[in-house]
């Protein structure tokens, strides 16, 4: 028996694993794709709001203030990159200038430290290449950017270590309830019996909800696009850059990524499917117009990618975080939408305090290590370092991926790690292999090789992002009985 | 740290020609760094004919161009280091590798090539919409695993982008028993050669679209099909022509990029037309005794004259090193009308390395006649009149060191004429 | 004029100016080449109605897996390379390999050898 079941691996879920992983308890927690941060959280802003943002008194408000400065202590722990660079909401008109002077109260009675209102001249100091006609804006030195994958991957690995199991390739497919309370989680392979269900399934929870039969809400899934551009240009501004916000939306934003790049986006529409991640031709038309508000000079011949993620927005138009009055051990964790990066450490914790009011005794284990084994990333290193790193793993001589500098001995490392790498897209997350301007198209074959010979599986068999996407089809000349015609003219 | 006279950072076509010259030159000590275990560059994954028309007079495939440059490069006594990183460069000439026998390598080189190539625009770089799933490749990704690794990347193929390497990737798996639906090229004429046109697609019944793009990827997991549009004049698909096409996969042949990584590091002034270094008359970059070559300098379509302009690079590193300190004046080589841009940038008529310099040149669109002026401050200084210009065909024309004396500005002009010849037989 | 049987269309790769040349054909005799401008032209043209011949580079595997690239060491007609591609999937060729070495004669029955196009120690 199970005392924690934790249903989603994104880093709410992971958060809550590590969270637990402190304590003696058993706890197992199911993702269903091949790697965590599969959904949502590989794909969104990658910020960490400072919190004028939400509306005073609800979740969002007192989670995202409270879970801001946690990512100092989480980060360093887990040697995760956060860069606390502070955001500039930017104001193009009169209107939005008295926007601004709402936002900045909103934001203290939030709880919010260090705001103002800068002139445009500051701004201008500060921004030089923001829109010159911009009049003023609302400074929060607290925001930061984060790599919000390399986070919940972090988080997964430390839960992992202290003890919690993560089951990748695990959907649920079935909740069973008995006597008004959970009993038991079923999955492709298994049955789990377990005192408590935390459903942190992101855009699925409310499909999860109904499963378990619990309460009844409903997530849609909100479209955001982003385009990301060539580190070269990473420079172009040092702050996230916002535009005055409007009702429904944050707005296009221009902001530097920890890695150095920069991105532009998201645009924000209601999509019919959970799974539709498809960029559209009107959505980059739409960010690029958005973002030229803020940056009218943006390098767009040096775009390397594009991509969306899928808000998971609840019909309460708040988090949707309590134990259910209608089963019994099952606890909701749905609807993190934006601030719910920023807040997942405050969630964690208020999740585990609803653990204890519903019955669960929390007792600290005294052997939890709050630090992950150290990861080498050879572009940091001084040349001493890497020197000796060589010396005593020649794998980190090799160099897999000219554009981010990244060794055979990385990539090794992220498969072999807790939670390690079983695809091309999870060992682009750990070690940026196959994210830089080429976009893998050097490092891709090496990549394929390395994961199957790691693997003990044929290169047929690796894939992109798990069953369904292998990269390769056959061996060369496989197909030639079925296929040939020379043109007969 | 290591001092060594001339390091070469690449072992391709480029890097091997002008090792191979500069030891017949007679420089003592030259060193290409290349970071695969075999040198030779893309040169092993191009296994088709058509190479070295020019330079040996017969057609070889790309294996064979490249193992006479290594055999003749190790004969000469050039040392190559394998699987080897250069992951710094500076203005001093101060060179980081990397390899796992060694460790980290530092390099002061006396005088340096760069012959690093270039590297696959990408779909990120066009911004297809649709989704991320496997089977989208770049043609030369696709070429390695299909001939070196022998895999194939799809059954049913859709190539966007008609530059060579994609039309050679087209007859090649076709031969490997794939379909290929068809190349998709957006602009109005293709970008490869005229004889892959026809050896490559016509030869296979493979339908060549131009006019026409891909405007979403299908499938999220796997691809499952694109959808393609013909574009309007300004390259807008016109979404009313959209179709589907089923296939398992998206190869991209949409352009390449010299790969200047090293080069910025070493604050080399960069043409953002040629995305290579900016060079005179002995392919010197910016900074004195750093010179390039090659597909790092301006993407070639021909190896023969990578090599020739290799063994202008390895001249010219030869007489830098006999005299370092001399100092030239320049005059500027300005690419004007129906030109992208000419090459070298900038020379120096006392200093050109032989008596005659060729000028190279891509034009900015297909011209049945054009005639090719070249004019100083004083006037035109020669013209010609070239037939059948198309921008994926280089342009070359060699100008004698007696029609150049004096002149303070070189400009080079293509203007279209009017085309009168049309008849049968 | 007597009557056509049969018109083909050549695109001409002996210039990069490629004429579209027209090949009127009757009764298996070529007897009309026009759209092209030299006789250069012509003389493609010909060829490519009568008995159009391409080299075939393809790869063969070595015992160790590894894969070694190939060629016809003349052209041979185009209609047989599909053939002579089926015939090198099952040949395995052991090292070590010198550059132009035969690794397989006589290709679909054209009398022509597929030689190796590069070394292999």
């Amino acid at each position: 028996m199970l005392d924690v079941v934790i249903i989603g691996g994104g880093v709410v879920g992971c958060m809550i694993a590590r969270e637990l992983s402190r304590y003696q308890l058993k706890a197992v927690l199911l993702e269903k794709e091949d790697d965590v941060a599969s959904g949502t959280s590989k794909a969104n802003s990658a910020i960490i709001h400072a919190g004028y943002d939400a509306k005073p008194g609800t979740l969002k408000a007192k989670l995202n203030v409270r879970g801001n400065p946690l990512f100092d202590i989480i980060c360093g722990e887990l040697d995760v990159p956060f860069k606390r660079i502070g955001s500039l909401v930017v104001a193009l008109n009169e209107e939005e200038v008295r926007a601004l002077e709402e936002l900045l109260e909103r934001g203290k009675s939030n709880g919010v430290p260090g705001l103002e209102i800068i002139s445009r001249e500051r701004l201008r100091e500060m921004e030089p290449n923001v829109n010159r006609e911009a009049l003023a804006a609302l400074y929060a030195p607290t925001a930061g950017i984060i790599c919000p994958y390399e986070l919940t991957i972090a988080l997964a690995e430390n839960a992992c270590q202290n003890g919690v199991e993560i089951k990748l390739n695990s959907p649920v497919l079935g909740v069973r309830v008995e006597n008004g309370g959970v009993l038991s989680v079923r999955t492709p392979g298994e049955t789990l019996y377990t005192r408590y269900i935390i459903n942190a399934a992101g855009l699925f929870a409310d499909e999860i909800s109904r499963l378990a039969g619990a309460e009844d809400y409903r997530i849609t899934p909100r479209k955001g696009e982003y385009l990301i551009f060539d580190r070269r240009f990473g420079g172009i501004v040092s702050r996230v850059i916002f535009p005055t916000p409007t009702k429904i939306s944050k707005g296009i934003l221009v902001c530097p990524t920890v890695d150095g790049n920069f991105f532009i986006g998201p645009n924000s529409n209601d999509v019919g499917e959970k799974d539709d991640v498809a960029v559209t031709q009107q959505g980059i038309e739409e960010i690029i117009k958005g973002a030229r508000k803020l940056v009218p000079d943006l390098p767009l011949k040096h775009v390397i990618s594009s991509f969306a993620g899928l808000r998971a927005v609840s019909d309460t138009d708040d988090f949707v975080i309590r134990a259910s009055k209608k089963v019994k051990g099952f606890i909701n964790v749905g609807g993190i939408q934006s601030p719910g990066l920023s807040s997942a450490p405050a969630i964690a914790e208020m999740v585990l305090e609803i653990l204890k009011e519903e019955g669960l005794e929390l007792r600290e284990k005294n052997n939890f290590n709050p630090k992950r084994p150290p990861i080498f990333k050879f572009r940091h290193l001084s040349n001493e370092e890497k020197r000796e790193l060589i010396r005593k793993k020649p794998a980190y001589g090799r160099i897999i991926c000219r554009c981010e500098t990244v060794t055979e001995g990385e990539i090794i490392d992220a498969i072999r790690r807790p939670v390690g790498a079983r695809s091309l897209d999870a060992v682009k997350r750990r070690t940026r292999a196959g994210m830089g301007r080429c976009q893998g198209g050097f490092c891709s074959p090496r990549i394929v090789e390395i994961l199957a010979r790691e693997l003990g599986i044929s290169p047929l068999e690796v894939t992109k992002c798990g069953s369904g996407s292998e990269i390769l089809k056959g061996r060369t000349k496989e197909f030639i009985e079925t296929g040939g015609v020379i043109n007969a003219k | 740290m290591q001092n060594r006279e001339l390091v070469i950072i690449g072992g391709g076509p480029a890097g091997l020609s002008a090792a191979v010259e500069a030891r017949r030159l007679g420089i003592k000590d030259v060193l290409v760094i290349d970071r695969e275990s075999e040198p030779g560059g893309i040169l092993k994954q191009c296994i088709h004919p058509g190479f070295g028309l020019h330079i040996f007079k017969e057609e070889l495939t790309g294996p064979e161009y490249a193992e006479r440059f290594v055999r003749e490069a190790k004969n000469l006594g050039v040392e190559i280091m394998l699987d080897t990183m250069a992951i710094e460069l500076t203005a001093d000439k101060r060179i980081i590798a990397v390899n796992s026998q060694e460790g980290l390598i530092e390099i002061q080189a006396k005088a340096v090539i760069l012959a690093m190539g270039c590297r696959e625009r990408t779909r990120g770089a066009i911004n297809i919409p649709g989704f991320r799933p496997a089977g989208v490749f770049t043609a030369g990704t696709a070429q390695r695993f299909v001939n070196i690794e022998g895999y194939m990347p799809g059954r049913e193929i859709v190539i966007l982008g008609s530059g060579d390497i994609g039309l050679i990737m087209a007859r090649r798996l076709t031969l490997e028993g794939a379909k290929v639906r068809c190349v998709v090229e957006i602009m109005p004429y293709s970008n490869g050669l005229t004889r892959n046109i026809v050896q490559c697609l016509e030869d296979y019944d493979i339908p060549l679209l131009l006019k026409h793009t891909v405007v979403n990827i299908h499938g999220r997991k796997r691809v499952e099909g694109v959808t393609i549009a013909e574009v309007d004049d300004n390259m807008k698909p016109i979404m009313e022509t959209a179709k589907f096409i089923p296939c398992d996969t998206l190869l991209l042949s949409v352009g390449l990029i010299p790969e200047n990584e090293l080069s910025r590091m070493a604050e080399i002034q960069i043409d953002e037309v040629t995305g290579g270094p900016v060079v005179n008359q002995r392919m010197e970059t910016s900074v004195p005794g750093i010179f390039a070559c090659g597909n790092v300098l301006h993407v070639h379509d021909l190896v023969d004259f990578v090599t020739r302009e290799a063994i202008l690079a390895a001249r010219g590193a030869a007489s830098y090193l006999a005299d370092s300190d001399k100092k030239y004046d320049y005059v500027p080589v300005v690419a004007g009308d129906g030109l992208r841009y000419v090459l070298p940038h900038r020379i120096n008529i006392e200093a050109m390395p032989e008596k005659r310099q060729t000028f190279f040149m891509r034009s900015v669109k297909p011209m049945a006649k054009a005639r090719l002026s070249i004019e100083s401050e004083k006037g035109v200084i020669k013209s010609r009149v070239m037939r059948y210009v198309k921008p994926s065909e280089m342009l070359s024309i060699p100008i004698d060191r007696d029609e150049m004396k004096g002149i303070k500005i070189l400009k080079f002009n293509l203007q279209e004429e009017g085309d009168s010849v049309e008849r049968g037989e | 004029m007597s009557a056509v049987n049969e018109e083909k269309s050549v695109t001409c790769i002996v210039c990069p100016r490629g004429c579209r040349i027209k090949v009127s054909i009757k009764g298996g005799e070529i007897i009309r080449i026009s759209g092209n401008l030299c006789k250069r032209g012509a003389d493609y043209a010909r060829s490519e109605v009568t008995q159009p011949m391409r080299v075939l580079t393809t790869t063969v595997r070595l015992e160790d897996g590894h894969l070694l690239p190939v060629k016809t060491a003349r052209p041979i007609p185009k209609e047989l390379l599909f053939e002579a591609v089926r015939e090198l999937s099952g040949v395995r060729v052991k090292g070590p390999i010198e550059i132009g070495q035969v690794v397989y004669s006589n290709v679909a029955g054209t009398g022509v050898d597929v030689v190796a196009t590069r070394s292999w120690n």
